[in-house]
């Protein structure tokens, strides 16, 4: 029990005290610098902290990986470019492949659109904060929990059967057969299911990012225009929206990334099967089921190069917002 | 264009409630809200009814007479005897988790927005690059690193791992705000000779508490519902540690598919979350600094 107040009190007491206490060190160890070299050394005294933990636990572990890439299983041979040969001849990668291609143009499309619609409806109504919190709600439940819940949306019982599912129950109202939604691979019906599941959890995330970003925007400016007798409507493209873009892009960035990244509702709903796989799920499996350290390497390395050509639209961005600052 | 018309046009947030120029936005935020409950709802009614039923039929069933609701699910996630010490352990997890990555993303949001030196943007863009990296491909070495340390299973190798995981997310997000403050204000505070720590504590961390709370909000789920990594880090080599999630976990596969505590459990594990997200919320007020950001 004493354990447990100790380690009470180092969380809520000593690790903001450590914090504080650094920033509040670099000014320290600055001034016994001569003025003219402070401005120099004082921008990685604070970006230290930050550097450290992403060396540390990201770069480093990640170039053990990319080395590793190249190797055979073990790590005890090079093997040359034999793991990406295999990735790019294997169909069940390419498979994966281009199941996560479809994930990050829809799961952002429906994220985004969603989480701009919801932001901007809710900021117009008393019943904001109940609004918001029913949205939220999906991305507090973990993973986990949520393919439990969407496999009682989706269930299954043949047709004559009484429907469990909600979504075969509503469209047997409308007197459609009941349809086994993760099991339908023409048109990727069921990665669409899965990619559902994943945007019911992520709209909230972009609505409560856009709704700050809206909550920021100068109330005066709309009120300026609206006392100049424009619509809403107008209000919504000429002021709103452009403020916004910075914002949006933010959250289509972070879901490209997430759709990229997407393991936990395919490992837990149709562990990949049926054509539903995707590349982290395939790198799991090659790692934990399969032992092979050499594939999924390669398979990180090339989820890592995907990632790129996102990174350079959003440095032209990047550069473009700077140059107006 | 009448005079009624125009006003009404002009009709601004919080107002007009059933006006009937906004049956529509009301219609249309209902039905998306009702959309977005009903997967919820169903798992929790489910939750409170005996396994049969909930097998047998579907959870909207339970909706009409004959009524038969049971706690015994909730019971019997909550007489597993860890309950409560997981409970804390997560807190333990989730609040240095939540709090180290924000400071230190601050820290770094600053000198990213604030500060000149060679090779920011490079910097900037290498580290938001790192949101790429899949948490799968680490684990093995750092875990590793941790045993030779001789810190693995400890909370405190949690908190470092959580920390760096969550970093480029946050210094994307906190740079992205604290980038658009207005420059006028930090300018003027230097020349009335103000420390960049006076600066960074009196006016960049207040300014960006609409994007400090979102941040808050989103690491602390994502620590509390994560699996993975106290799965990897802590339960191989110390088990008192264990969070709630590893523990419901272990629950799940030791009754089989037992899927009619599962909603139980998830319920259990959702309760603070949720807390924490209403809590917070009050924090994202409009125009934080007289509406002086520029998006």
């Amino acid at each position: 029990m004493t354990d447990k107040l100790i380690t009470a009190v180092i969380v809520v007491i000593g690790v903001p005290a450590v914090l504080v206490g650094y920033i509040w060190a670099t000014e320290q160890v600055l001034r016994v610098l001569p003025e003219s070299r402070r401005p120099a050394v004082r921008p990685w005294l604070w970006l230290a902290p930050a550097l450290a933990f992403l060396a540390l636990f990201l770069v480093w572990p990640m170039l053990g990986t990319a080395i590793h890439s190249f190797q055979n299983h073990p790590g005890t041979e090079f093997v040359g470019l034999d793991n990406y040969v295999w990735f790019f001849g294997s169909s069940d990668a390419l498979s994966a492949l281009k199941n996560n291609v479809l994930w990050l143009i829809f799961l952002t499309l429906f994220v985004v659109g969603f989480g701009l619609l919801v932001a901007v409806l809710v900021d117009k109504v008393r019943y904001e904060s109940v609004a918001k919190s029913v949205i939220f709600v999906p991305l507090a439940i973990s993973m986990v929990a949520a393919g439990v819940i969407w496999l009682y949306m989706y269930q299954y019982k043949p047709p004559g059967a009484i429907q469990t599912g909600t979504l075969n129950a509503a469209i047997g109202i409308g007197g459609l057969g009941p349809v086994p939604w993760l099991q339908v691979e023409d048109f990727s019906v069921n990665t669409f299911m899965l990619i559902i599941v994943m945007a019911w959890m992520w709209t909230g995330f972009a609505m409560v990012i856009i709704s700050a970003a809206l909550k920021g925007i100068n109330p005066e400016l709309m009120e300026a225009a609206r006392m100049d007798g424009a619509t809403e409507m107008q209000v919504f493209r000429g002021i709103v929206f452009p403020l916004l873009v910075p914002t949006l892009v933010v959250v289509s960035t972070t879901m490209i990334i997430t759709a990229l990244k997407a393991f936990d509702i395919v490992y837990s709903m149709t562990s990949g099967q049926l054509n539903t796989n995707v590349i982290a799920n395939q790198m799991y499996s090659e790692m934990f089921k399969f032992g092979q350290y050499g594939r999924a390497s390669a398979i990180a390395v090339v989820l890592l190069l995907a990632i790129i050509p996102i990174m350079f639209f959003n440095i032209g961005r990047f550069r473009a917002q700077e140059a107006v600052r | 264009m009448t005079a009624a018309g125009a006003a009404l046009d002009r009709v601004g947030p919080k107002q007009g409630w059933l006006a009937h120029r906004h049956i529509g936005l009301h219609t249309a935020l209902i039905v998306l809200m009702i959309i977005w409950a009903i997967p919820t709802l169903g798992l929790f009614i489910n939750s409170f009814r005996p396994a049969t039923d909930a097998f047998g039929t579907g959870w909207w069933s339970a909706l009409f007479p004959p009524y038969n609701f049971t706690f015994e699910n909730y019971e019997h996630v909550l007489g597993q005897s860890n309950i409560g010490t997981n409970f804390l352990n997560s807190l333990f997890i989730s609040i240095p988790a939540t709090v180290i990555p924000i400071f230190v993303a601050a820290f770094a949001a600053y000198a990213f927005s604030w500060m000149e030196f060679p090779g920011r943007n490079i910097l900037f863009v290498v580290v938001v690059g790192l949101l790429v990296v899949p948490l799968q491909a680490t684990l093995i070495p750092v875990l590793s690193m941790f045993a030779s340390w001789g810190i693995a299973g400890t909370f405190l190798a949690v908190w470092l791992a959580h920390t760096a995981y969550g970093l480029p997310f946050a210094i994307y997000l906190l740079r992205n705000f604290m980038g658009s403050l207005p420059r006028e204000v930090f300018e003027s505070a230097a020349i009335d000779g103000a420390s960049s720590v006076t600066s960074f504590f009196r006016l960049a961390l207040p300014m960006s508490v609409p994007a400090i709370a979102a941040l808050a909000i989103f690491q602390f789920l994502f620590v509390w519902n994560d699996l993975l990594v106290a799965l990897i880090y802590i339960s191989i080599v110390n088990p008192d540690n264990l969070p709630l999630t590893v523990s419901i976990a272990g629950l799940m596969t030791s009754q089989g598919a037992g899927t009619e505590f599962l909603g139980a459990a998830a319920f259990i594990s959702m309760a603070l979350p949720l807390i924490v997200f209403f809590g917070l919320q009050r924090f994202f007020v409009r125009g934080i600094v007289g509406g002086a950001v520029k998006g």
